[in-house]
């Protein structure tokens, strides 16, 4: 009985000295940190993407507390609303930024783009790009190894096996950036989110004379700069023999679509146009049903382009 | 017997398809491309137009700083565009293309084959004629020999190793030139020796060439400063470092260059481009190509122009059929080739053409640590470790371990039985580190 009592007064002792000095050393070393720090990585996404330029949505939160200037900084998964709901509970000014989705510009499937060789190398886009050209024609456009869907955190990207390209689910895509700086052939942009999942964009990144481009792949943009000519907006610009369309500029008026002779225009989630040579679009009645679930660029479109729909 | 002291792999040399055939001047083609850009370092530039009449020999673009070369026209004719063309890989590269006519060479070029031996001028007016001259390493690295033979103050060359290994299977072409102008080599070898300022000259040769060893033992025998150095088989002695190791039994630390241990190597076919350029006033314009396979007629070993393209060699030597990939260069180290109508180059040691059952990679399994690569490594890296690391963008433990080091001898890919892919990991991540080592080399200074 003795022995126990002494035991357990030893232990109890011990611990309740322990306890003190942990206490003590605790007081001692504490970091002071902004409890806002906490409060605004609970408002972040929490998807610690690296969208943003930092590791992760704490880095975020530290420098939006910390910054008295956040309109650099932006959280393009948690979006414009995140922003606002963030500098609200900081008091400062959030910057504007318009939603935005990644988008392929490369439209050489199989069909378009005959294969010229056979690539049994790493299944990797950045490989396949250090050692050659690709198994097209074309050095320029998607590989189609899926770097980009391996990058993406969101599964919004996804191969496929009938085109060989990667497509982009338009509501799962945060704009993130991943898949951009995955793609060894720059082929992946950011572009303007547009109600609808309206786009209209070149859908080529080929920089070959027009004749190159063309033999290499049907849909190419040669560079011929109609497209350019007939924009009242002035979106469209062409340099080293490729159409570059301003999001920013345009104004979804669809001349350039019908201009394009190589089909390398392409629009999506609009109506269809009446079979005459009609430019106009109707007015924005909402759209038919099917056409809003091919918004995620699977097909050309069908008036560029005569091949039919698969889906 | 002679050989490097860590890794190497014994793959079969299969050099006797083309090793019979004597060296054979392939015909004139009818158009010739000539890339701006054969070399490491900048491209050329071009001095030439659309339209411009140019002699075989004459300078059509000017190097483009130090560590690059003088470019010549291989033909004579006219200029008929000065453009973007597609090379082996299918990357488009500034070209000079031109339309053969006839075969004028510019004044002042010895075209005999007169033997001459006294070498008459200085080192720098050597090094002056090997720059203008537009010579570059020929054993496929083609790094121009100028820079070189330009050795940075403060460090001294010992001896000049010329590089007769030809470790690559299939190739023939260096042996061919041992065998059949085994003299020019010698001079060509000399002239490099008086360049660096050095009187000790080794001759490394594999020993499965006991003919070209000898041929070469007897023409040695004249000059004192001359030492055949048979070596044992093994891939790859012909990688630079591996043959310093060979020969001379230094090693070259992590990170140096072989004049650190005052050694200098250059290739057998640079020591005959030297020896014409000084001798006979020859600008590097043409090349002994080896074109081999076991699918071919009638492998050869062809003296070319610069900017023939490859496919007239293999139609020449036999046709495409049953195979299956060409390769530019020796089956290890050679790249696949995409655009076989893309030129030969200065580099282009070899056009390799594989039947189709052997073309086609095996489908990779999963590392089993059995640490065959890391046995097989020449330069004593640990592969299966850093293009995992590679895999997973770890840049940073890639520099740690040593990844920069890696002469991408494929030895890895090699000796692997679960057939990775390791060499194709390893470059991304040594081209990422060397991308960050040159970054932050510019921002000291």
């Amino acid at each position: 009985m003795g022995n126990l009592l002494y035991t357990v007064l030893v232990i109890s002792g011990l611990g309740a000295l322990l306890a003190l000095l942990l206490f003590l050393v605790a007081k001692k070393f504490k970091v002071e940190e902004d409890p806002r720090i906490d409060e605004v990585e609970k408002k972040l996404p929490g998807a610690n993407c690296g969208g943003c330029g930092f590791a992760g949505c704490r880095g975020m939160a530290e420098a939006l507390v910390k910054e008295d200037d956040i309109s650099s900084l932006y959280c393009p998964v948690g979006g414009g609303e995140c922003m606002k709901l963030i500098a609200a509970y900081l008091g400062k000014v959030a910057a504007e930024k318009e939603p935005q989705v990644a988008v392929v510009r490369c439209a050489g499937s199989c069909e378009n783009r005959p294969r010229t060789n056979v690539y049994d190398g790493a299944t990797s886009c950045a490989v396949a790009a250090s050692l050659y050209a690709g198994n097209t024609g074309c050095a320029f456009g998607c590989i189609g190894l899926g770097d980009c869907v391996a990058k993406c955190d969101f599964g919004a990207l996804k191969m496929n096996p009938e085109t060989g390209l990667p497509e982009v689910d338009e509501e799962k895509c945060t704009a993130c950036g991943a898949c951009v700086k995955a793609c060894p052939k720059i082929v992946i942009e950011l572009r303007k989110k547009a109600p609808k999942g309206r786009k209209i964009y070149v859908s080529c990144v080929n920089k070959d004379k027009g004749a190159v481009a063309r033999k290499a792949c049907k849909v190419a943009c040669i560079g011929c700069g109609k497209c350019a000519k007939v924009c009242a907006h002035g979106a469209i610009t062409v340099e080293n023999n490729l159409a570059y369309i301003d999001y920013t500029k345009c104004k979804f008026c669809r001349k350039c679509v019908a201009e394009c002779p190589t089909g390398a225009i392409v629009e999506f989630g609009f109506p269809a146009r009446k079979p005459a040579a009609e430019v106009k679009p109707e007015a924005p009645k909402a759209a038919p049903a099917p056409e809003k679930v091919e918004a995620p660029k699977a097909e050309v479109n069908v008036e560029v382009k005569e091949t039919a729909k698969t889906e | 017997m002679k050989t490097f002291p860590i890794g190497g792999i014994h793959p079969s040399d299969n050099k006797q398809y083309s090793k019979g055939a004597a060296i054979e001047r392939f015909p004139l083609p009818k158009v010739v491309v000539i890339p701006l850009a054969q070399h490491i370092g900048a491209p050329a530039v071009a001095c030439v137009a659309k339209g411009d009449k140019v002699l075989a020999g004459q300078v059509i673009g000017t190097a483009g700083g130090f560590v690059s070369s003088n470019i010549h026209s291989s033909v004579s004719g006219t200029v008929t565009a000065v453009d973007a063309k597609a090379d082996a890989q299918g990357l488009m590269k500034p070209c000079v293309t031109i339309a053969v006519e006839g075969d004028e060479w510019v004044e002042g070029v010895d075209l005999s084959d007169t033997l001459i031996k006294n070498i008459n001028l200085e080192a720098k007016d050597i090094v002056a004629k090997v720059t203008e001259m537009g010579i570059v390493g020929m054993g496929g690295a083609t790094f121009p020999t100028h820079v070189k033979l330009s050795v940075p103050p403060g460090k001294k060359a010992e001896c000049l190793i010329i590089n007769a290994v030809e470790c690559e299977p299939y190739l023939t072409a260096d042996y061919r030139v041992m065998l059949e102008k085994g003299e020019e080599l010698l001079v060509g070898a000399r002239i490099l020796a008086k360049a660096i300022g050095v009187d000790k000259i080794y001759i490394g040769v594999e020993n499965n060439k006991p003919d070209a060893i000898a041929a070469l033992k007897k023409l040695a025998a004249t000059y004192v400063e001359i030492e055949v150095v048979p070596l044992k088989m093994r891939y790859p002695q012909g990688g630079e470092k591996q043959l310093i190791a060979a020969v001379t039994g230094r090693q070259v630390p992590s990170g140096g260059l072989p004049i650190d241990v005052g050694a200098v190597v250059q290739n057998v076919g640079t020591a005959l481009a030297v020896y014409e350029a000084v001798m006979k006033n020859k600008p590097l314009v043409e090349r002994v190509v080896t074109v081999t396979g076991s699918t071919l007629a009638s492998p050869k070993n062809l003296l070319v122009r610069v900017g023939t393209p490859m496919s007239e060699l293999i139609e020449y030597c036999g046709g495409l059929e049953g195979v299956g990939k060409v390769v530019a260069g020796g089956p290890m180290m050679g790249r696949a080739v995409s655009n076989i109508d893309a030129p030969v180059t200065k580099g282009t040691s070899g056009v390799l053409l594989i039947p189709t059952a052997e073309s086609l990679r095996q489908k990779p399994d999963t590392c089993i640590r059995c640490a065959k690569c890391v046995e097989a490594c020449p330069m004593g890296l640990e592969p299966y470790l850093l293009s995992k690391m590679s895999k997973k963008e770890m840049y940073d433990e890639c520099e740690s371990h040593n990844i920069a080091d890696c002469i991408e001898c494929g030895c890895c890919t090699f000796s692997c039985p679960a057939y990775l892919p390791l060499l194709d990991w390893l470059r991304i991540g040594k081209g990422e580190v060397m991308k960050r080592m040159r970054a932050r080399a510019a921002a000291k200074k």
